[in-house]
């Protein structure tokens, strides 16, 4: 199975508002695949349509060859999403540990779940942290925090809505490191982002979303040199400066 | 199992915790050899509440579902037991079968409360509306039986009057005649019964089913996004809570052999959550602990004035909400707790964690 997750015809409407319409998108096996676009373009929409928490109003959703377009979003993570949303969004009262122990409960017991809680204390650079409530995080931190809760559901397509808001360059630079190796290692990852710079770090395909339609799609060269692509970017940025 | 007793989701823990509950458990097994038949009576009354409290911090405190209508199942399985107490006789084991049905009647009316309410999607303070109407709807409904065609079997419901003359429970025993768990008999009962729920609760809190009950109060879409479906544990998380407050109206029924719909009504429907708020809710001990010292407080006032103790519970509520929003036996012992840190010398980890 080479597609893992495939839209097609894909739309949500709010009210007379589309926010996304008749949206087409493949993701395939072992891509790093960006979903890029202005301010208001619909990236979130389709990313909340993705993960189940919106309900498209037309289209379908496959993930790993079965229709999930109904699915609640619990069950897509049984079947192998796993998200990371836009927000730092982790159990602020709860220590950092027992955030990942919520998370790698579902899959390890006993002293393998120790283990990788352990490791992915190492990975996040959050040992020292580990009985911190969560909240007490710095954001960066937190972001990090969510993206490891992420990966200890183990998943088939690893999920991220800007991973990067709110972050230094640095901790930007750093998270495209780490989804560099996690793809590395055979995760498929698919990234909302409109940081540039970051995009051209990482990602391997793109597909630009602009008023709710795919604008473009392809390679990541291709993409960024086409003039059409500068544009809605440039006008976007002159009309929010 | 020791990593369930002590775990994150219960603060006490060590030595001195257990060595504590060891000596306050010792304490109250003496205690019926200090005190006569009827005032040991009258503290397994004050402790048959606690069950109630307990269910409403795992409800409310750990699950992030403030229930305001826990005396509904209270007064389900306090009238269920009686309805079938009365109605089996009272003969051998048919007591214990009345109150393993009656909260089975409290567990399922919980199930089906809880599944519309879930399911349906009503949360933050309309949860507690909805529970608050259900229970005064029963105390209502229960109000208007006094006529004589309001009955079940043998059991007649009595209106405001309330339901009486079933058996205290009770187990064959010997040949003289069986076991009435009345006076000590039924203070041993109830104590056995707070140790085991106390215990079950912790070792529950503290394993994979507590971590996620947790995790639904603090982010239920992020639990949803970890792939537990969250309608689930609240539901089971609602159904224990309020079977416990089922088991300590079927044994308040069992223990003065009646009930009236004042105890399912608006001020009783109050009680358990100003036990609760005025303990800690976070905690499952703080709550054991401090609403049977409020329990014990409000007895005693009531002898003098029953509207002076009302208007106590309610400054106590509002103190609480103003002053301790986490609870007052919470504030008071994180406190000491502080107090305590402060005068030894903070550890290196500590002050990195500063």
């Amino acid at each position: 199975m080479n597609e893992i997750l495939k839209a097609s015809g894909l739309s949500k409407r709010f009210g007379g508002h589309a926010a996304v319409s008749d949206v087409d998108l493949v993701v395939r096996r072992g891509q790093i695949h960006c979903l890029i676009g202005p301010n208001g373009a619909g990236k979130s929409t389709l990313f909340k349509l993705i993960v189940g928490t919106h309900v498209a109003t037309a289209g379908r959703i496959e993930f790993l060859g079965r229709d999930v377009t109904a699915s609640r979003p619990y069950e897509r993570v049984r079947q192998g999403m796993s998200i990371k949303m836009q927000a730092p969004s982790v159990f602020k009262e709860l220590p950092v540990v027992q955030n990942l122990h919520t998370a790698l409960q579902r899959h390890l017991r006993g002293a393998a779940l120790q283990r990788e809680a352990e490791r992915l204390l190492e990975l996040l650079d959050l040992r020292a942290d580990a009985k911190k409530p969560a909240g007490a995080l710095a954001h960066g931190q937190q972001q990090w925090l969510e993206i490891g809760m992420a990966l200890a559901l183990q998943p088939t397509l690893l999920l991220m809505d800007e991973p990067t808001a709110g972050l230094s360059p640095e901790e930007t630079y750093k998270t495209g490191e780490l989804i560099q190796r996690l793809n590395a290692d055979g995760m498929t990852v698919l990234v909302v982002e409109h940081d540039m710079a970051f995009i051209r770090q990482i990602a391997q395909h793109v597909t630009v979303l602009h008023f709710g339609k795919v604008f473009s799609a392809g390679g990541i060269a291709e993409v960024i040199a086409d003039p059409r692509v500068a544009e809605i970017y440039l006008g976007k940025t002159q009309h929010v400066h | 199992m020791q990593h369930l007793l002590n775990g994150p989701q219960t603060p006490g823990s060590g030595r001195g915790f257990w060595g504590t509950a060891a000596l306050v458990l010792l304490a109250a097994l003496a205690y019926p050899f200090l005190a006569d038949d009827y005032t040991v009576g009258n503290t397994a009354y004050l402790l048959i509440w606690v069950f109630m409290a307990m269910g409403l911090c795992l409800v409310w405190g750990y699950g992030g579902m403030m229930s305001f209508g826990q005396t509904l199942f209270f007064g389900i399985a306090g009238y269920g037991y009686g309805v079938l107490a009365i109605n089996f006789g009272g003969e051998g084991f048919s007591s214990v079968y009345a109150l393993v049905l009656a909260l089975a009647a409290a567990a399922l009316a919980a199930a089906v409360l809880g599944y519309f309410m879930i399911w349906g999607g009503v949360g933050g303070v309309f949860f507690g509306i909805v529970t608050l109407s259900a229970t005064l709807v029963l105390a209502f409904f229960l109000g208007q039986t006094a006529g004589p065609e309001w009955r079940i079997g043998s059991a007649r419901l009595n209106g405001f009057n309330g339901m009486k003359d079933m058996v205290p429970l009770n187990i064959p025993w010997s040949a003289d005649g069986p076991l009435y768990f009345e006076g000590t008999a039924l203070y041993y009962l109830v104590l056995a019964l707070l140790v085991a729920v106390y215990l079950g609760l912790r070792m529950l809190l503290n394993s994979g089913f507590g971590n996620v009950v947790v995790a639904v109060r603090e982010d239920p879409q992020r639990a949803e996004l970890l792939g537990y479906d969250v309608r689930k544990y609240q539901l089971a998380t609602f159904v224990i809570g309020s079977t416990l407050a089922g088991l300590s109206g079927a044994l308040y029924t069992s223990w003065g052999q009646f009930i009236t719909p004042a105890s399912i009504g608006l001020p009783a429907a109050a009680m358990p959550i100003v036990w609760v708020a005025f303990s800690g809710r976070a905690d499952l001990t703080a709550t054991t602990v401090g609403a049977f010292v409020l329990l014990w407080v409000f007895q005693t006032l009531t002898v003098y004035s029953q509207q002076a103790a009302l208007l106590l519970m309610g400054a106590l509520l509002l103190c609480t909400v103003m002053l301790a929003p986490q609870g007052f036996v919470l504030g008071i012992v994180g406190s000491l707790g502080r107090l305590f840190a402060a005068r030894r010398p903070a550890t290196a980890q500590e002050r990195q964690a500063a």
